[in-house]
């Protein structure tokens, strides 16, 4: 296979046959022909999307030891462990594209390769964990169920796996804020100071305003994307407004207003101005958290060294063993 | 400290949902052995009690069909007499 | 049941209910923080097993109990010295190898100790539930014997980590297997089965693994204990300080 990103002549055929295949809605699997450069978009979206899933369980995890009863503590923990198990999903379908765990691993701890700026905020109260489920898992869900039906077959099976497993943690996420917002005046308080934390980060996760966004239409002709970010954006804005209403607290944004001629006259949520300056202050890893969450992925990576180096050696060790008694 | 420079093995996983069905395809894990992978494949891929039997191998063991003899491997669908509604049977004669 | 025989079953339930809540915190700070990636799926599931056991055992005690509503009230709003779990559950993590080997040590002994409850408890509650923590266990024992074994035989290094491991441990093992009074009330009740009746078991399949990866145990004398009577490690109010923060903070609120 051509491993240039420019297409050599004779592969033209194979372009316009492997787009037709993405146009009646067909899978394209490992060994498939796909041009170089469909794979390399889709091993970083891959890479990114797995790397935030790990990442992500830093700034939940932090309060696994803390949560205040048995249920909500079994839950939590449950959540996070299934974040672990996104990032490995999608971390095996990258290495279907040629890309090893380890070089993936490696990027992210140098730093080279991005992971959602979402987990760069700090989660210092219990109710960050509700405003995380509720509105980050949310916002989460939008982008992937699309994904479910992307044409990467082994993106498109691991997100199918995912999504499933995702129905609990938005749900879990609302109803501790929900009985947040239903008990004492400092648990009201508590629950109100988390959205506000949380709002903004969360409407900036689906990446920049389409206009500001020039990957979009190439990923959505191979259908690694279905949406553009600002119609995945409106869609979570108008489900959460109602949610957040209904538990009696408010969205910290005093433009949000709803407009009846948004959608074809069904209405919509028309929201403030984004402070596009604060999201790639984060991006470029100057958020509150960027550096405790790369070295504490780090540090465990490390520590587990000796680990991975015993687990292969073990193994060659057997491996030899088995040999000589054949 | 060493230096890594190889990923462990990465291993297919099937599970077999139900007494009596095949094994199916869920997933995959690393593992650096066949003890290390069925306790991996556990983990990862039953812990919502899915399944009652796990199956794993290597991944680099599987010998796939080239998919450009796609049109070779699989052009029996013209065989129309191997299915059922092929041969004319008289009605009376029942469930067959 | 008559008042002493309650006392007795709520003593019971509160050691294997308190050992299950400590060790589950413990293996609960791995999420996020393991070797592999694969680990950090084990190790949750397995606290979530472990902590999963110790609720269903305080809602079992609380029913024994008017002054408790709910499982929560005894996981998270006692004392120090009214929890009973035994010392070696609550030490630190200290490294992978030394984590592993303690949910080893443990999960074995457990392991025989459910199977004797599944067989010979009188208390109908605990005997059910004895078959379900019984395959548990046996599944947490079967996957960190894996790991010792691995980590004792795989490189010089870790099989140094490993016979570090195995000293750090050796002080805290003597609990496990020591009867006390109360040991030897409930198993003269046909309630709980006595520690020491477990060693011989738990010491043959445990030396049996550790030789496999170059391992040897050491001699097991009784050094340190006192967890069972409420008397805890300095290290444990830093535990409980995170368990109970919640509770303690914000008192009398829903969650
Ligand atoms: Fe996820
Ligand atoms: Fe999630």
């Amino acid at each position: 296979m051509n491993s240039d990103t420019n297409n050599s002549v004779n592969e033209i055929p194979l372009i316009e046959e492997f787009q037709k295949k993405i146009d009646r809605d067909e899978k394209i699997e490992p060994k498939d022909f796909m041009p170089e450069a469909y794979r390399k978009t889709l091993i970083r979206q891959i890479g990114q999307h797995a790397h935030s899933e790990v990442v992500g369980m830093l700034p939940e995890g932090n309060w696994i030891t803390r949560a205040p009863t048995l249920k909500r503590k079994l839950s939590l923990l449950a959540k996070v462990q299934d974040e672990a198990g996104h990032g490995l999903y999608l971390y095996c379908a990258a290495e279907t594209l040629g890309k090893s765990r380890l070089e993936m691993t490696e990027e992210l701890l140098s730093g080279k390769a991005k992971y959602s700026s979402i987990f760069n905020y700090p989660t210092p109260t219990w109710a960050d964990i509700g405003a995380i489920g509720w509105l980050v898992d949310g916002a989460a869900i939008m982008n992937q169920i699309p994904l479910c039906r992307c044409s990467y077959g082994p993106y498109a099976r691991a997100m199918i796996r995912i999504c499933k497993e995702e129905s609990f943690h938005q749900r879990q996420g609302y109803e501790i804020m929900l009985t947040l917002a239903r008990g004492t005046k400092d648990q009201r308080e508590m629950a109100q100071r988390a959205l506000n934390r949380w709002w903004w980060p969360s409407v900036m996760m689906f990446g920049p305003s389409d206009k500001d966004s020039p990957n979009t239409e190439t990923s959505v002709k191979w259908k690694i994307k279905r949406h553009t970010n600002d119609e995945l954006r409106e869609k979570f804005i108008d489900a959460i407004v109602p949610q957040a209403k209904k538990i009696g607290l408010t969205i910290p944004d005093k433009d949000l207003k709803w407009d009846k001629k948004r959608n074809n006259g069904l209405g919509g949520y028309a929201h403030g101005k984004i402070d596009w300056e604060e999201f790639w202050k984060v991006v470029k890893g100057n958020g509150p958290m960027n550096n405790e969450r790369i070295s504490s992925k780090k540090k465990a990576w490390d520590e587990g060294l000796w680990v991975r180096n015993a687990a292969r050696m073990h193994a060659s060790k057997n491996q030899s063993t088995v040999v000589a008694a054949e | 400290m060493a230096e890594e420079k190889k990923d462990t093995d990465l291993w297919e996983v099937f599970i077999q949902p139900k007494n009596g069905l095949s094994h199916r395809h869920c997933g995959s894990i690393h593992a650096s052995d066949r003890n290390m992978a069925i306790l991996a494949a556990r983990n990862v891929y039953a812990r919502r009690g899915e399944g009652q039997s796990i199956w794993v191998v290597k991944s680099k063991d599987i010998v796939s069909s080239d998919p450009n003899e796609k049109a070779e491997n699989f052009s029996a669908d013209d065989k129309i007499y191997r299915h059922p509604t092929f041969y004319d049977v008289p009605d009376d004669v029942g469930h067959m | 049941m008559k008042k002493d025989m309650v006392d007795m079953v709520f003593e019971g339930l509160l050691r294997i209910g308190d050992d299950n809540l400590i060790l589950g915190h413990r293996t609960s700070e791995w999420c996020g923080h393991a070797p592999t990636l694969e680990e950090d799926l084990a190790l949750p599931n397995i606290a979530l097993d472990l902590i999963g056991h110790a609720q269903a055992l305080y809602s079992i005690a609380i029913q024994l109990k008017s002054d408790y509503n709910h499982e929560d009230q005894l996981a998270f709003l006692r004392l120090e010295h009214q929890y009973k779990n035994l010392l070696l559950v609550e030490q630190e993590n200290g490294h992978f190898g030394n984590t592993i080997l303690r949910l080893f040590y443990f999960s074995t002994y457990m392991k025989y100790f459910w199977e004797q409850v599944s067989i010979n408890c009188f208390f109908k509650k605990l005997k059910e539930f004895a078959e379900k923590a019984f395959l548990e266990t046996s599944y947490h024992s079967k996957y960190s014997s894996q790991w010792v074994i691995t980590l004792g035989d795989g490189t010089e290094e870790s099989n140094k980590k490993m016979l570090e491991a195995v000293s750090n441990m050796e002080p805290f093992i003597g609990e496990l297997f020591d009867n006390d009074e109360f040991a030897d009330i409930s198993f003269k009740n046909k309630f709980l089965p006595k520690p020491s009746s477990i060693f011989k078991n738990w010491e043959k399949e445990v030396k049996n693994v550790l030789k496999k990866g170059k391992l040897n145990l050491p001699e097991i004398l009784l050094k340190k204990n006192g967890g069972r009577k409420g008397e805890h490690s300095e290290i444990f109010g830093f535990l409980l300080s995170d368990l109970q923060y919640m509770q303690r903070a914000f008192p009398n609120s829903k969650w």
